[in-house]
């Protein structure tokens, strides 16, 4: 079960410029983010998000964990992200 | 086989309303991937990682470019280079064959020196701190002493009439040139009238010969004003001299301490934007020097120590990125294995900082500290730099000047250095650091020696 989730006001373009309209702040995603945010949106969970990726993507598993965990954590520290 | 997508590790960027200014500023544009034409990977997969590089070919252009400038504006001018600003012996051999003398300010720069082959009167000795055993074989030596204060001057005269010596001497001299701080710890005042004390001491003696007279106003320089005051300065003083008691001094020291292209961590635009060109320091201390007054043929040598300035662009510190981590605040911090202990010059400038390998255009704000396990390792509050992940490679910029010489064996091991030669061959010319290496002069008492 995915533990976490996108607020359904966040607003995400298709260039990656992300939109909070509680707070009017704004933000830009690089492509593998936007992607992330994408399907964490449909509520994909961790570990499907992960084998898409490495489908995908030139890395591997260890290093994406990492970095996918630091992502979430700005997801949160930005309030784009909840846990549920 | 199908090729899979460059991966760049995911991030989100906040916008930040207000922060913008009309200049701009000129963030990092591509990544640094060689050094003289020789490739970064290659240098650090060979001689490890932090690894100084120097430039060979840098140091000849920067030395050739200075005299060139002086010497198109006064005509008998004379390098010396500073060895406090790096004394690797590679280093100072290629100022040497560039027809610099040794600066020195320590009995131990003195033999280095020496040991490099320099000549006793190719050789400038500085400083406070000049101990009798020093102050001896400079003189047999005909180094030029320049005196910084009286027990300086008298313990010269003492040795000189005990040892049935002549001396080669001149003085340094400090005052105000309308820059803040004042850097009068060294040297005679000119404007309460010690350093005429001084210089009337010296002529009364008939051991000593004064050839010269020397200033140095301070460091990292900003304002050529300054410089054409301490020229005009030591010209009356020469001129005076000449009239007073018919010496003809044989050179006048303006020392060094203009600016190099590093910027200062206070310093809101680029120094490359800021700082002044070589050519118009010497604008004004060529100008300085018309005070002299003197006949062509009397005309004394120009002498300066520039270090920094010839220096700081020709030194590379490549780093290795040893951990991406985010702190409470959610700010990135990037941990590189150089730290302050290795690039002590980070204690004052920002310097610049480049990746070293192909990035992707997202850039992110992140703190950069060093491998030391202590607070204040920290090589840059706030830089803006492309994604890196563990193992990419950073190149810092302009260390060449007191870094390789203030640099600390603290907590780890200083690193090898390496020099690009101009034919573009790589020599190492400091071997990293050992355990033996550090431990060498170490002495356990026989107590404490372990039974087992």
């Amino acid at each position: 079960m995915n533990i976490f989730s996108i607020p359904a006001n966040v607003a995400v373009s298709d260039t990656g410029f992300v939109f909070l309209p509680t707070t009017g702040e704004t933000f830009t995603l690089n492509e593998i983010g936007k992607e992330i945010l994408r399907m964490l949106q449909q509520n994909k969970n961790l570990d499907e998000i992960t084998e898409i990726i490495l489908e995908n993507y030139d890395i591997d598993r260890m290093s994406l964990e990492k970095d996918i965990n630091d992502f979430l954590a700005q997801l949160k520290n930005y309030s784009l992200l909840v846990e549920v | 086989m199908t090729s899979k997508k460059r991966y760049e590790r995911p991030v989100v960027t906040k916008h930040y309303s207000g922060f913008m200014n009309k200049i701009g500023t000129s963030s990092f544009s591509k990544p640094m991937k060689e050094i003289d034409g020789v490739q970064v990977t290659e240098l650090v997969e060979k001689f490890g990682s932090p690894l100084f590089i120097i430039s060979e070919r840098r140091i000849r252009q920067n030395q050739r470019n200075a005299y060139r400038i002086f010497k198109t504006r006064y005509p008998k001018v004379q390098f010396a280079w500073s060895y406090k600003t790096n004394y690797l012996n590679a280093v100072c051999s290629v100022f040497h064959q560039e027809n610099s003398w040794a600066e020195v300010v320590s009995e131990f720069e003195y033999d280095k020196a020496r040991a490099l082959g320099i000549k006793g009167d190719n050789i400038i000795f500085n400083g406070p701190d000049k101990n009798k055993s020093a102050l001896i074989k400079a003189i047999k030596e005909k180094s030029k002493i320049h005196i910084d204060h009286f027990d300086e001057l008298y313990d010269i005269i003492e040795i000189c009439d005990s040892e049935n010596l002549r001396a080669k001497v001149a003085i340094r001299v400090n005052m105000d040139v309308g820059v803040y701080p004042k850097w009068d710890r060294f040297g005679f005042n000119y404007e309460n009238g010690e350093a005429w004390q001084a210089i009337k001491r010296i002529v009364s003696n008939k051991n000593l010969e004064l050839i010269g007279l020397h200033t140095h106003i301070g460091t990292y320089m900003m304002s050529t004003e300054a410089y054409r005051i301490a020229a005009s300065k030591l010209a009356s003083l020469a001129r005076s001299i000449k009239e007073q008691f018919e010496i003809i001094i044989e050179y006048i020291d303006l020392g060094g301490g203009f600016a190099s292209h590093n910027t200062l961590l206070g310093q809101y635009l680029p120094a490359e934007e800021t700082i002044p060109s070589i050519d118009q320091f010497a604008d004004a201390i060529s100008s300085g020097l018309f005070e002299l007054n003197f006949r062509q043929d009397e005309l004394p040598f120009l002498i300066l120590e520039t270090g920094r300035a010839l220096v700081d662009d020709t030194g590379y510190l490549v780093s290795t990125v040893l951990a991406n981590k985010r702190l409470s605040d959610g700010k990135k911090a990037l941990i590189i294995d150089a730290g302050v202990n290795i690039l002590f010059t980070g204690f004052w400038y920002k310097h610049k900082i480049t990746p070293a390998q192909d990035c992707g255009l997202h850039t992110e704000e992140a703190a950069i500290f060093g491998p030391l396990c202590m607070n204040i390792d920290v090589v840059r509050e706030s830089i803006t730099l492309p994604l890196l992940k563990k193992g990419d490679r950073v190149v810092i910029e302009y260390v060449g000047a007191y870094d390789m010489t203030q640099w600390m064996q603290f907590i780890t091991l200083r690193p090898n250095v390496v020099m690009i030669m101009e034919d573009g061959s790589v020599e190492l010319i400091r071997q990293a650091e050992t355990l033996e290496y550090i431990t060498q002069r170490e002495l356990i008492p026989e107590k404490l020696k372990s039974k087992s």
